[in-house]
């Protein structure tokens, strides 16, 4: 940029000046793109292509010497205006076409016609504008110091009450594009009480327990929501675990958990000596239960005729003092819809186990 | 130069009250009409004494002219400032001149008379209300008409009276004929009153005012061509007023109204107002001796016309239309004569308001005792089963033919002489009208009291109420005396207005040549009339074998057919016509342009389609023809 | 020279009125409305720089502080409009017709 100037300051006179050569490209790249966001069928399209005619003008501005706004011209359109832009796209839909048969008989034809005619009219307007060779900007920006410095001083001089009027007008305009993009309430928001009442209805009308729901269960080594609780009689409480977490067939046998618990309580009571035996025969255990919760039942039931694995667990704990009874509506029994060829496969339990065992 | 017109003084002390005249009979009107049917009770004896107490008080005024000498005999008083512009200064002031008291007197002693007649023909009419307010608005217009000193306040009460006229016609309005017959008076009187506004307004142009001393005081400078213009206007106005050929048809179809109105308004006092402008305009028509001819020639035609139509009718009341119109024709004639015969048509105006009310009423004393027909063919050797009708009617029937000493004698005769003197054409046909008059007056009185009883079944005639009669006996009495008391006064009281006094004022019958010929030809007619219709049997259908005279007159000599014919269908068509072009050039072309607007509005209606782009288009084509326009501006 | 700048001004202009005109998509048509603020601000600069004053460069600074305050404002209006009616095209419902 300054290069060129200096060439031509030089007094050479280059058959095609630098300036020239960036007006052209840019120029042609600016119309292409215009074309393109006017054109273009998909809203995304024309976002892009309205970056090649910004960056195309940008590239303009340098060469006419404003540095200042080939930045913002950067910046802030080609930055943040086309980037909001397409965050909308995105917001409402990014494949959403147009009908290709405008529903106004003729409108496209006169409509491009008249621009058209309006090229061809401002052309003729502007062909007798300008007669005096550029100035150019050498001065004006000698003065101040630079493009940069010589608006800051127009800005903060001349066009200060401007330039605060549009600070208020982006403030305006920020707040303004908060209230309108916050979504009104349908109903109004429940407070304490409306729950509270609520919760007391579905007591009395269904029988519901009006009452916090147990939260998951608490073991030594576990306490992910993941766990059941338990109740007194040792069977699992559902309440206790998520929906969410019930659906994915992500709960904890809490009979595994418990067992090495019980195990180590038997061999405090029994087997005083067997101590590392037992946390060995823990750790394999424990290494079953992480099989036996990843463990399809479909697989489950083409390796062994067991029904489930509550009575596996059950089994298992051959010499455990409590014995639990079949519990069908346990949390582990998985939904159909989870077939062997499922992607969702991974060890959901992992995180929660510390010994990080995978398969 | 005659003087037309008497140098008026103001009024002094209770003369300022003269308003009252006016303002009794109108008060009692507007208190009737506006009270409704609260007043139905009392009402027409309220109404009844209006007009008597305005009667006194223009007795009063009278006897306080009489005390005064003749040259000081004309008091204004004025009322109020009506119009006051720069150029114009009207005041609505009351004149009491000996002519304007002769005719107040006429209105409210005549008018009370009928008044009290009407309390007991009107007895059982549920309207009696509304036709005693309407009796009393008609008093005091015409009194408003004869008290007004100048022509625009006279104006005044000539469209009240014409009102009143077409209120008291039409006032049995559920019958189609008489709601006709209203409108035909009201219509042909515009005629008239045309002239009349017309010629107003060229008094205020040549003028500067219309009040009679200013009118009278100028005429002498008139050029002959103003004032014949203005002879003419006024003599059309009292065409219309007066029922005088051309404008006579109204008269004999007014009839329809009650006879107490025929009595009142279409004999004695409303179709004399035109005698009475002419008369008063005596100064214009001084200037405007062809005008004056032609009064008198109107006059002439009238009295043969009416006279003829007279000889021809069926119906009591059209008889006396018909001889109403002669006998106005014979003031008419004589006011066309000039100074030397506005004396005697004032004169035969006073007598025959006697004369034809009392007949009028008497026939409508007949209708009453025969269940209101009319038909004299119906009728008969009445004069046993009514003798008081009889007699009252009888003395009528003497004073219109003119017997010796009867009034009519007297005003008749001086008119048949003055015209002879003035025109012996003229005179001569005066002369076969008093005949023919005589022969129509005796076949009415023949069919009506003498020959053979043809009344009704069902119709058993008696006597009137004494509200009726003592009425028809007062005014028997003026018939009979009133020619000889005015005889010899009549003209030295009219004199300060113009009138010259004839010369044989006397109350004595004069006997001249002229007067034995009038005699002669009244005989002539009573014979003719009493051996045609009073030694015969009368049929009881009227002939249709008769001759084309009869024929005419029973069809009022086709003048109805000619109007027709010449005037209303071409004004009916002329109607038509424009209502075709306003139904399909006018109204096409507003419907045409409502229409075009519409389908415009459409299509431009197609451009505000709501597509925001669309309005865009359309500001660029805009902008373009804008810049297009611009640049072609520089280029040129 | 600079003719041919402002001579591309126009062509940049005129296409996005053309596409304001002709799209039914409110974003694109919102994206044509830049694309003529673009042109507009072309002209500012070049003629800023054929006049030799940096004025031309501030009144372009101040379009696009302005362009981003109605971006902002109408992205907006177009979510608010596509919420309610799940469409950004501007002739689903014509508001305009009475």
């Amino acid at each position: 940029m300054t290069g060129l100037t200096s060439l031509t300051g030089l007094g050479l006179t280059p058959l095609l000046t630098g300036v020239e050569v960036t007006f052209w490209v840019c120029a042609v790249a600016a119309i292409a793109g215009a074309i393109g966001v006017v054109t273009s069928s998909k809203p995304v399209y024309s976002a892009l292509s309205l970056a090649l005619v910004m960056l195309a003008l940008a590239v303009i501005y340098a060469s006419l010497e404003a540095g200042f706004l080939f930045a913002v011209q950067i910046i802030v359109y080609t930055g943040a205006v086309l980037m909001l832009f397409l965050f909308v796209i995105m917001l409402v839909g990014v494949s959403s076409r147009e009908a290709l048969v405008d529903t106004l008989r003729g409108h496209r034809l006169a409509a491009c016609l008249a621009g058209v005619g309006l090229v061809v009219l401002l052309a003729l307007a502007v062909g007798q504008a300008v007669t005096a060779p550029a100035v150019g900007l050498a001065d004006a920006t000698a003065v101040a110091g630079g493009n940069v410095e010589g608006l800051a001083q127009l800005v903060f001089h001349r066009y200060v009450v401007a330039f605060e009027a549009t600070a208020a007008l982006l403030i305006t305009a920020a707040v303004a594009a908060m209230v309108l993009a916050h979504p009104k309430r349908l109903k109004p928001k429940p407070d304490q009480s409306l729950r509270l009442r609520r919760r007391v209805e579905a007591y009395a009308e269904q029988g519901v327990h009006p009452g916090a729901k147990p939260s998951s269960g608490v073991f030594a080594r576990h306490n992910s929501v993941a766990t059941p609780a338990l109740l007194p009689d040792g069977s699992v409480a559902p309440e206790s675990i998520s929906d969410t977490v019930a659906s994915r067939v992500q709960v904890a046998d809490p009979s595994q958990l418990a067992l090495p618990l019980a195990q180590t309580l038997a061999a405090i009571e029994g087997r005083p000596g067997s101590g590392p035996v037992d946390s060995e025969d823990s750790d394999d255990s424990d290494d079953d239960l992480a099989e036996d919760l990843v463990d399809d039942p479909a697989e489950d039931a083409a390796e062994d005729p067991r029904p489930g694995p509550a009575e596996d667990s059950a089994e298992d704990l051959t010499d455990g003092s409590a014995e639990d009874p079949a519990t069908p509506a346990s949390p582990t029994v998985p939904d159909p819809p989870l077939t062997p060829d499922s992607p969702l496969s991974p060890d959901p339990a992992g995180p929660d186990q510390e010994g990080g065992s995978d398969d | 130069m005659t003087v037309f017109a008497l140098t008026p003084t103001p009024a002094t002390g209770l003369q300022v009250y003269a308003w009252l005249l006016i303002a009794l009979p109108l008060g009692v009107a507007a208190l009737l009409l506006v009270g409704g049917k609260r007043t139905d009770s009392w009402g027409h004896f309220l109404a009844t004494l209006a007009p008597i107490a305005s009667f006194g008080l223009a007795l009063a005024y009278f006897i306080d002219l009489l005390a005064v000498t003749p040259d000081q005999r004309a008091i204004v008083v004025p009322v109020y400032t009506w119009i006051a512009s720069s150029a114009w200064q009207i005041s609505v002031s009351l004149l009491l001149d000996p002519l304007s008291m002769v005719f107040v007197l006429l209105v409210t002693g005549v008018g009370s008379l009928i008044h009290l007649y009407s309390l007991g023909y009107m007895a059982h009419d549920p309207n009696r209300r509304r036709f005693f307010a309407y009796l009393n608005l008609f008093v005091a217009a015409m009194l408003i008409l004869v008290l007004a000193d100048n022509y625009l306040v006279l104006f005044v009460g000539w469209e009240g009276v014409g009102l009143a006229s077409f209120l008291l016609i039409s006032f049995w309005q559920e019958r189609p004929s008489a709601a006709a017959a209203g409108k035909k008076a009201f219509i042909v009187n515009r005629v008239g009153d045309l002239g009349l506004i017309i010629a107003i307004f060229t008094m205020l142009a040549m003028f500067g005012s219309s009040s009679f001393s200013s009118v009278n005081a100028g005429a002498d400078q008139l050029t002959s061509f103003w004032a014949g213009l203005l002879g003419f206007l006024l003599l059309l106005g009292a065409c219309g007023k007066s029922a005088q050929v051309p404008l006579q048809t109204w008269l004999l179809d007014a009839m329809e109204g009650p006879t107490p109105v025929s009595a009142l308004i279409h004999a004695a006092t409303m179709v004399t107002a035109g005698v009475y402008l002419v008369v008063r305009s005596g100064a214009i028509y001084a200037q405007a001796p062809a005008a004056q001819l032609a009064v008198a020639i109107v006059g002439t035609v009238t009295l043969l016309v009416g006279a003829w139509i007279g000889c021809a009718k069926d119906d009591i009341k059209k008889v006396l239309a018909g001889s109403t119109m002669s006998q106005i024709g014979y003031m008419m004639l004589a006011a066309g004569i000039g100074p030397a015969g506005y004396a005697f048509a004032i004169f035969h105006l006073l007598t025959h308001g006697f004369f034809k009310a009392n007949m009028f009423l008497g026939a409508g004393s007949v209708m009453h005792a025969t269940g209101d027909d009319v038909d004299m063919r119906h009728y008969g050797a009445l004069r046993r089963a009514l003798p008081i009708t009889f007699v009252t009617f009888a003395a009528g029937y003497l004073a219109i033919i003119g017997f010796p000493f009867f009034s009519g004698f007297y005003s008749k005769d001086h008119i048949i002489e003055a015209a002879f003197e003035h025109q012996p054409a003229l005179g001569l046909l005066a002369l076969i009208g008093a005949g023919v008059t005589a022969f129509y007056m005796t076949r009415l009185m023949a069919l009506t009291f003498f020959g053979q009883s043809r009344w009704r079944p069902g119709v058993h005639p008696h006597e009137s109420p004494a509200t009726m009669w003592i009425p028809l006996v007062l005014l028997a009495l003026g018939s009979f005396g009133g020619g000889m008391v005015l005889n010899g006064w009549i003209g030295r009281w009219l004199a300060p207005i113009g009138a010259l006094a004839p010369e044989n004022a006397s109350w004595a019958p004069h006997f001249t040549p002229i007067g034995w010929a009038t005699l002669a030809v009244v005989a002539a007619g009573v014979a003719l009339g009493w051996l045609l219709f009073g030694r015969r049997p009368v049929p009881d259908q009227a002939p249709t074998a008769v001759s084309p005279l009869t024929r005419w007159g029973r069809r009022d000599l086709y003048v109805d057919s000619l109007y027709d014919a010449a005037l209303v269908r071409p004004g009916l068509g002329l109607a038509q016509a424009v209502a075709l072009v306003d139904q399909r050039a006018v109204d096409g072309a507003v419907e045409g342009s409502a229409h075009l607007t519409q389908s415009v509005g459409r299509q431009l209606g197609r451009l505000q389609n709501g597509y925001v782009r669309s309005y865009g288009l359309t500001m660029l084509i805009g902008l373009l023809a804008v810049g297009v326009a611009l640049i072609l501006g520089q280029l040129v | 020279m600079t003719d041919l700048y402002l001579v591309l001004a126009v062509i940049l202009f005129s296409v996005g009125l053309v596409g304001f005109l002709i799209r039914r998509n409110a974003l694109i048509i919102f994206m044509s409305i830049e694309l003529m603020l673009n042109a507009s601000n072309l002209v500012l600069v070049s003629m800023s720089h054929v006049h030799g004053v940096l004025d031309g460069q501030v009144a372009a600074f101040f379009v696009m502080v302005v362009a981003a305050a109605e971006v902002v404002i109408g992205l907006s209006i177009i979510v608010t409009i596509f919420r309610a009616r799940r469409s950004t095209s501007v002739d689903n419902e014509i508001l305009l017709k009475g």
